[in-house]
């Protein structure tokens, strides 16, 4: 059996890998839940009514209620995006500085998870940072099975089963984090995958997660990322951040730009000071021109 | 050699052997001899296969004890056909060694098994692997072991040059086996080769009486 899953809900519960007994509480904390909950309920809106209460029921309408609350809790947290051009991935995430008093690159959230495999996230910070570890074990167990890096597909599928069998028992709650995951190699080219906290991992050119994921997304079609290389998607995802950043609802932000591909070699890093600078550079300018166009117009 | 005899009361059947692997031009030959003995005095089977296919394109020869080794190749096997249908596409060489090594090393007290591990994948070719008995890994370009590889170290350190044709290795191989048959006494029968390239996989036998022969016969 393998040593990721075993570490998922049934450990929590102190019980061995038995579904019957799992079950058998899964059953009586929803009695419970629901006894509570029927006095409570009068008061609680449209959707949910008691099929809400944990991730073991589904609603008439099919769905899990649990598992979409959790990527409302994703939808709360700041801009996260990944494009994959012709020779790698950048990742730019959208920092949100809440307080004068944080230093500096505190709360990081791109994350390395092997050599050649870079995480950014939004969602619920803590929950991603497990979810980190939990991918770094996946990579470094491959690679010590089987001789080689671990293949971004499959780190894929393996960090989504987990994040899925957390959206199965009423127990546990669903993880409230979406993440990209991006690699490079020389004979599979650049890579790029997507992971909800409902399980389902899908592989992208370009995708976006948080809460301006919409105008992310719009913005991110415009682009002709076969085409280009990553100096140049550089600039373009720093824009693309400033663009969708909105100022006046989140003040001050902190851009984290991190790049993997052939101009890095195969590893991932943050990107350079000094191109990270340039790259700001450009996405300040072209929001100005835009301004200044728009002033034109009217 | 000697915990090789002393052994064989315990494991009983036990393979005195010669077995080769060695990289040519586009692809790899693999090759040992078919001899199972006990004790080095009676020869149990004359006609063993010590090749074993654990994928499409990847061979494994056996070393040391025979019921050790065809445990650990039966695990691997089933392992590896797993890990490929998981990653959709066919295992790497090194991925299937590294499934062999992992179960000699985490077993080493236990177990008397070494093999080599041949074959072709899309990423790096031609490759061979040499898992020793304690779970030590390492490729090279051509590896013999088994009892009777001591008596051809030396032809083989001469005879092998890289990038030779298909042939020329297949020829190469044949001598060798042959050389470490005629002076090894547990290893003899008839020599397995098997040839891996891109295309395909081909067998090839030699019976002991169309071994090539050498001035002392």
């Amino acid at each position: 059996m393998d040593k990721t899953l075993r570490r998922g809900p049934e450990r929590q519960l102190g019980v061995k890998n038995d579904t019957k007994s799992v079950f058998f509480i899964n059953i009586n904390v929803n009695s419970l839940c629901v006894c509570v909950c029927v006095c409570v309920c009068v008061c609680v809106c449209v959707c949910g009514l008691q099929y809400d209460l944990s991730a073991s029921t589904f609603s008439p309408d099919g769905r899990v209620f649990q598992v979409e609350y959790a990527m409302k809790a994703v939808e709360n947290s700041s801009t996260a995006i990944g494009i994959r051009c012709k020779d790698g991935i950048v990742f730019g995430v959208e920092k949100l500085v809440l307080s004068k008093l944080y230093e500096e690159g505190s709360n990081k959230r791109i994350f390395n998870i092997d050599r050649h495999v870079g995480m950014a996230v939004a969602g619920l910070l803590a929950d991603a940072r497990s979810l980190a570890e939990v991918a770094r074990e996946e990579a470094s167990n491959f690679r010590s099975n089987y001789g080689h890096d671990i293949p971004l597909k499959h780190l894929s599928d393996r960090v989504a089963m987990y994040v899925h069998a957390y959206t199965l028992y009423s127990a546990v709650r669903p993880f409230g984090c979406s993440f990209i995951l991006g690699s490079y190699n020389k004979d599979d080219g650049a890579q790029l995958y997507m992971v909800d906290p409902s399980g389902i991992s899908y592989g992208y050119w370009g995708c976006a997660i948080g809460k301006a994921k919409q105008a992310a997304k719009t913005e991110i079609e415009k682009l002709q990322m076969r085409e280009m290389t990553c100096r140049e998607l550089v600039k373009e995802v720093a824009k693309i951040i400033y663009i969708v950043h909105d100022e006046v609802k989140d003040k001050a932000f902190e851009l984290e730009l991190s790049w993997v591909g052939e101009v890095t070699n195969g590893r991932h890093e943050l990107v350079p000071k000094d191109i990270k600078e340039e790259a700001e550079k450009y996405a300040k300018d072209s929001l100005e021109e835009e301004d200044d166009s728009d002033e034109d117009n009217m | 050699m000697e915990k090789h005899y002393t052994d064989s009361k315990v494991k009983g059947v036990s393979t005195g052997t010669t077995i080769l692997a060695a990289i040519f031009d586009g692809g790899v030959v693999i090759g040992s001899d078919s001899r199972a003995s006990i004790g080095g005095e009676y020869v149990s089977s004359k006609t063993i296969n010590k090749v074993i296919q654990v994928h499409d394109r990847i061979f494994c020869c056996m070393a040391g004890s025979l019921a050790d080794a065809q445990a650990v190749i039966k695990s691997a096997k089933s392992h590896l056909s797993f890990h490929s249908v998981q990653m959709e596409s066919p295992p790497l060489v090194i991925a299937a060694a590294s499934i062999l090594k992992e179960l000699c090393y985490k077993n080493k007290d236990e177990l008397q098994a070494g093999f080599l591990t041949a074959g072709w994948d899309g990423k790096k070719g031609p490759q061979v692997y040499v898992v020793s008995l304690g779970g030590m890994l390492i490729s090279q370009q051509v590896t013999i072991g088994g009892s009777g590889s001591t008596y051809i170290y030396g032809y083989v350190d001469a005879k092998y040059k890289p990038n030779m044709t298909r042939e020329e290795c297949l020829q190469f191989a044949t001598n060798a086996l042959a050389l470490a048959m005629g002076r090894d006494n547990v290893s003899g029968g008839v020599a397995h080769l098997v040839v891996i390239t891109e295309k395909g996989v081909e067998h090839v036998v030699v019976p002991g009486d169309k071994l090539p022969r050498f001035n002392d016969e």
